[in-house]
């Protein structure tokens, strides 16, 4: 009887639960996703999903996980309501990162290994189109009015503007070494690429692909060969961006108008990509090596937390619950 | 919605002039010439590890196919000529590069074949892809011979990093009798004494016999004799017998250098830092693991086209000076890789490792240098023999 009731109060709880915004993470070597409550910064949950989940992200709706399941070769898609894959879309061989156009329709994704995009679109689980780019594509970001699509290339030092009406691409512009991701500013007038071996972060203007400013990063106490930029993410109102540096393990906090580097954040080892939490005022990394993720609080840039997932956490992504 | 498609135009024609894209029109080729004697190849007593054929080659051609993909977005091409000679014809090597205009040469031979051969050339830039040897970047370097490949000094140094980290720094040495054998041995001593450390025990190799039947009762007599250290080295070059030293030692002992704990420039255990993509395109084209010959054609390719790129296709000599100055090259082992301009060597990590994974990447924490930490790697620039860099 007491049981009965302890239980039922277990019951009552966890609705309440559910109403608390999420942190979704790739564990690359362990093939699973931790989801951490960002009230309590406890893992609440974790899924098995496909081998080397490396990028993910959510559809515009939320209901709706998608998973570069990198040497399953395919993309997952992870039903966040009943928390099981409902199905699989074609990706093209060795699917790293991906982007979503802002039509909610078509998944932009890059083969790794097989120097391809491939477009697919998520209702009729169709691959569009594959657009031939340069070796190792890595970087996706769909531009916020839809009509490009970045990859870059990371042994080809190239990020590629994809016109997504014809989907070929109408230039090239080339970057330092190793490049790993692109972000577009909200209004899509600027472009955010790192360069990982590089050990830059390069700012395009959209409207004519010339190069606005580049940014390079020094850490007192770190070997420059160390400093590795690879996620970046730009703040709400885009007046910040977080650039995750690899294994000098930390973050760097620049300013968008200025490009200096205000403040480097210590974080886990090997950082590699970061989310903020709906809300703004929080940070997660997910850090490689450590397998952990940092918790950043913003206003003070102090990681505050740091929690255990799965091995190599990769990819970190926000989801809203209210 | 005219003028809207106005400026897309106008956007697409601007974007034509900002970036030298789809330009087939004004194709360039970049040539190069894969210039390879045979090596003698010494017997060993097993029969496993074959050397591939196209050793070095699989790696430059591999290069090629890399650099031509960025080069399809920038009008350009590599363009190689391979040409494959018999032992020692030296004569055959000399003509076919005068006979070629590439700028270019991969040279894949002995260090005495590679110092005949790029002597009295002009206007070339050659790589050493297959000479270990410590002389070449000493003594014997030429101002127009880079090296890829590591050098002897560069292996020896990142296992004495590693010994010295470890604590493990009582050592001995088992060598070899092959000429490439004494030289590893010669570095060793060197790199020993670097790192405040001697050898306390040296044996020759002289057992014959066939021990893929005996080393179980050949190898504990012979090590018994080195009294006790905390690891065996071997210098073995050839894999000849290093590999039947392990678990046939007198003591309960590591062995490190030959089929031990190997240091080397690329291995097939090698994963991290991205190295999983090259080692799979590799594995595609060549149906085999990438060896560190591989890598060294492989990166002195890379290296010639980065170069292309970052100095806008400049004449050769700027080609050179911007890799002996200023290229990050990105090899997949964790550091940007550039060359000394002292003496022509691509700094780069070296990996430790055993049959099946990565024990350490070379230079270990700890390890510090005023200008660059790989530079504890090796030939520093004051203890440096090269004088042909001193323009």
């Amino acid at each position: 009887m007491k049981m009965n009731t302890c239980l039922a109060a277990l019951i009552a709880l966890l609705p309440a639960a559910g109403f608390s915004d999420e942190i979704w993470v790739s564990n690359e070597k362990s093939d699973t996703i931790s989801v951490i409550d960002v009230d309590t910064l406890e893992v609440i949950k974790e899924y098995e999903v496909g081998e080397r989940p490396r990028g993910i992200l959510f559809s515009s709706d939320y209901k709706y996980l998608y998973i570069c399941a990198s040497d399953s070769d395919s993309v997952q898609v992870l039903d966040v309501e009943a928390g099981k894959i409902i199905h699989e879309l074609p990706s093209g061989e060795d699917p790293e990162q991906f982007a979503l156009h802002p039509n909610g329709k078509l998944l932009y994704i890059a083969n790794e290994d097989d120097a391809v995009t491939t477009v697919v679109d998520t209702e009729t689980h169709h691959v569009i189109a594959q657009i031939n780019v340069g070796v190792e594509p890595e970087g996706m970001a769909v531009s916020p009015d839809g009509k490009t699509t970045i990859t870059t290339s990371e042994t080809t030092n190239m990020a590629h503007w994809i016109d997504t009406e014809t989907n070929s691409i109408y230039a090239n512009s080339l970057v330092d070494a190793r490049p790993r991701h692109a972000e577009f500013t909200a209004d899509g007038s600027k472009l955010w690429v790192s360069s990982e071996i590089g050990g830059t972060v390069a700012v395009f203007n959209t409207a004519d692909q010339s190069q606005i400013a580049k940014i390079a990063f020094e850490i007192t106490g770190v070997h420059p060969d160390k400093v590795q930029p690879v996620g970046v993410e730009l703040n709400a109102d885009n007046s910040l961006a977080y650039v995750a540096l690899g294994p000098s393990n930390h973050v760097a906090v620049v300013d968008t108008a200025t490009y200096e580097v205000l403040d480097y954040v210590l974080v886990g080892r090997r950082v590699w990509h970061m989310a903020f939490s709906p809300d703004g005022t929080k940070l997660f990394t997910t850090n490689g090596v450590s397998g952990d993720v940092s918790v950043v609080d913003l206003a003070t840039n102090k990681a505050i937390k740091s929690i255990k997932v799965g091995r190599f956490p990769w990819g970190a992504v926000a989801r809203p619950t209210s | 919605m005219t003028n809207l498609l106005k400026s897309f135009v106008v956007m697409l024609v601007v974007g034509l002039l900002a970036n030298i894209s789809n330009a087939a029109d004004n194709q360039r080729d970049i040539n190069v010439l894969y210039l390879r004697i045979a090596t003698p190849e010494r017997p060993v007593l097993s029969n496993l590890d074959p050397i591939p054929e196209d050793l070095g080659l699989a790696g430059a051609n591999l290069a090629v196919a890399d650099n031509n993909t960025t080069g399809g977005f920038m009008g350009y091409q590599f363009v190689m000529e391979t040409v494959d000679l018999a032992e020692g014809d030296l004569e055959s090597a000399r003509a076919a590069l005068q006979g070629s205009d590439a700028p270019y040469v991969l040279l894949d031979m002995s260090a005495e074949e590679m110092i005949s051969l790029v002597d009295g050339t002009e206007a070339r830039l050659f790589f050493n892809i297959r000479s270990y040897d410590d002389s070449l970047r000493g003594e014997n370097c030429r101002a127009t011979l880079l090296h890829t490949l590591p050098s002897y000094a560069m292996r020896a140094d990142a296992l004495m990093q590693f010994v010295l980290k470890k604590r493990w720094d009582t050592m001995a040495l088992v060598t070899g009798n092959a000429a490439e054998d004494a030289k590893f041995a010669q570095a060793l001593h060197k790199a020993s004494k670097k790192f405040g450390m001697s050898f306390a025990t040296e044996e020759p190799w002289v057992l014959d016999g066939d021990l893929r039947r005996q080393a179980g009762a050949e190898v504990p007599l012979l090590t018994q004799k080195l009294g006790d250290y905390d690891v065996l080295f071997v210098a073995d070059e050839h894999n000849d017998f290093a590999r039947y030293l392990a678990y046939n030692t007198w003591l309960a002992r590591p062995v490190l250098g030959g089929d031990g704990l190997r240091a080397t420039g690329w291995d097939r255990v090698n994963e991290q830092w991205g190295a999983a993509q090259l080692q799979s395109r590799f594995h595609e084209l060549s149906g085999r693991n990438m060896q560190d010959v591989d890598y060294a054609a492989w990166a002195a390719l890379r290296a010639v086209d980065e170069a292309h790129l970052r100095t806008s296709f400049a004449p050769i000599n700027d080609i050179r000076a911007f890799l002996l100055g200023g290229i990050e090259l990105a090899g997949f082992k964790g550091r940007p890789l550039s060359f000394r301009n002292w003496n022509g060597q691509m700094r780069q990590p070296i990996g430790l490792t055993h049959a099946s994974a990565l024990v350490a990447m070379a230079p270990l924490e700890g390890f510090l240098h005023a200008r660059n930490e790989l530079d504890s790697l090796g030939a520093d620039e004051p203890e440096s023999q090269c004088i042909a860099f001193g323009e």
